[in-house]
């Protein structure tokens, strides 16, 4: 079977070792981004930007539970809203938790963990590696 | 620079969503029915600034002109999202404010498909909706009330209050594509959308059309439109500025918050001079949120604001007397002047049952999220 492919850019699969995050820091004024660029948006500086690897490591900031999405896609799923720790914020499901408001605590420590994008292929059939976000 | 005035405004009874005419006959009935409420003419127009979304790149304002007069003039299409209707009338305004035009017309239009907006995907690869979080509408708005949620403590059923608030007023208002009461049970047991926003906290996809008549001070004095004008205060536009989260979480808090001190600096009121105020209220979670963006209460207490009553009918600060885009309803390119005619008829004192007694200052807000926000306050003159 072929490698899965990942599920947005700033998602990274090495030959060895673990997936990871890839985010892109910029050397003057700090800020991360998820994509490649020239030019920092907060502070203008132009061809200070270098890829970093961002932590597995976050908390939860906000969160929602989507109980009516587009047809197709499986409900109720968390939508969250996670800080990873060093910097960089990324959205994505959180998983191994009931999708229950009452029993999701903004604040909370979780981790990002690497698994099959919901068996979701491409035209082509090709499988893809997701992240997800999971208590800790 | 002179004045900038509103002469003549109206907007159609917003219909339920693709039920409607063509755009550009949806928008040519805002349009007469404008030109009617001042007693002008297309003839008289020096140029329009036409707002829509769906069509942006079909020269609606053009194919309205086709519908009420093919007079040569100017037109400018403009596109901003949920600021779009907005950014027309501002644009209109800033014609006469730089004294290339004297008096204008704005149109805002919209034909709307029914269900969820946002998502996007369709991209490369796989689509992310449902994989990556959520990007439809109720679920970015669920966030951002949630993100209110996390530092003050603010509930569930204080955001569904808002609901039953603005339905409460689109009963008062014959313009309004639902005239239903909704009481607080009847909202928090709605199908759950996105916590915490029910069905009934989403804003209701309609066709609708808006526009308004503007005219520098001399131009009003010589056609003796003065009577029933309303004076533009400030219109003013931001855009987001750099924020943290920004790439996973859009910010509607930060470009309302600068554009409404801007704007009371420029209509030299503060917030407590406000009589009645028509916000973004795309999601009951939104309402909130902008309470303290507009600085109508301290930040924090947004809450304890819907609690108390202030921003209902006959209350201290009256918000979304219309009924809101959550009853009203929200056609994207109108909603920006539809707005504006809220805020106008009530300071001319037309607003029937729902009128706001001896209104002299209205605010206007609108947020198109990516972001572009705008806003105007309104004076009574005569
Ligand atoms: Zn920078």
């Amino acid at each position: 079977m072929s490698k899965p492919l990942p599920a947005v850019d700033f998602l990274k699969i090495p030959d060895q070792g673990d997936p990871y995050l890839e985010g892109h820091k910029c050397g003057a004024c700090g800020s991360i981004y998820l994509d490649a660029r020239e030019v920092c948006s907060k502070c203008g500086e132009r061809g200070k930007i270098a890829a970093t690897r961002l932590s597995n490591d976050g908390h939860l900031y906000v969160f929602s539970v989507v109980y009516r999405s587009f047809p197709g896609i499986d409900v109720p799923y968390v939508s969250a809203i996670v800080d990873l720790e060093g910097g960089g914020t990324v959205k994505g499901n959180l998983i191994g938790i009931e999708p229950d408001p009452a029993k999701i605590k903004m604040g909370m420590p979780v981790r990002v963990v690497y698994k099959d994008a919901l068996g979701r292929k491409d035209r082509e059939g090709n499988s893809y590696l997701s992240y997800f976000f999971e208590p800790r | 620079m002179s004045d900038v005035y509103v002469v003549g405004i109206d907007m159609i009874k917003f219909m339920k969503a693709g039920t409607g005419p063509a755009v550009e006959q949806l928008g040519a009935q805002a349009a007469l029915m404008a030109l009617d409420d001042c007693g002008l003419k297309i003839q008289d127009m020096q140029a329009l600034y036409c707002g829509n979304l769906g069509q942006a790149d079909a020269m609606v304002g053009q194919r309205v002109l086709q519908q009420i007069g093919q007079t040569g003039i100017p037109v400018v299409n403009c596109a901003n999202a949920c600021a779009t209707g907005a950014t027309a009338f501002r644009e209109a305004w800033m014609s006469i404010k730089a004294g290339v035009n004297d008096v204008v017309l704005a149109v805002g239009v919209e034909k709307m498909g029914a269900g969820l907006l946002g998502g996007g995907g369709g991209r490369k690869g796989i689509p992310r909706e449902g994989l990556l979080g959520s990007m439809t509408m109720p679920a970015v708005f669920a966030e951002a009330g949630q993100e209110h949620a996390r530092k003050y403590g603010t509930t569930f059923e204080q955001f569904a209050k808002v609901s039953v608030k603005n339905h409460h007023h689109s009963t008062l208002n014959p313009k309004a594509m639902y005239q239903i009461e909704t009481p607080l049970e009847t909202v928090m047991g709605a199908e759950m959308i996105a916590y915490p926003n029910t069905k009934l906290m989403c804003s209701v996809n309609v066709d609708g059309s808006a526009a308004a008549v503007l005219c520098s001070e001399a131009k009003a004095k010589q056609l003796g439109l003065m009577k029933r004008a309303v004076r533009v205060k400030a219109s003013v536009m931001t855009s987001d500025p750099w924020q943290e989260r920004d790439l996973v979480m859009p910010d509607v808090n930060t470009c309302t918050r600068i554009a409404a001190k801007k704007a009371y600096e420029m209509a030299g009121v503060g917030p407590g001079d406000i009589d009645l105020v028509e916000l973004h209220d795309c999601f009951a979670t939104a309402e909130l949120l902008h309470y303290e963006n507009l600085s109508l209460c301290k930040d924090g207490e947004a809450g304890q604001l819907i609690d108390s009553g202030a921003t209902s009918i006959g209350g201290k600060i009256p918000v979304n007397l219309s009924g809101g885009l959550l009853s009203k309803g929200h056609p994207l390119g109108a909603t920006g002047i539809a707005n504006i005619y809220e805020i106008s008829t009530h300071l001319r004192g037309e607003a029937g049952k729902r009128q706001v007694p001896n209104a002299r200052l209205g605010l206007t807000h609108v947020i198109g999220l990516g972001s572009a926000c705008a806003i105007h306050v309104l004076e009574k003159v005569a």
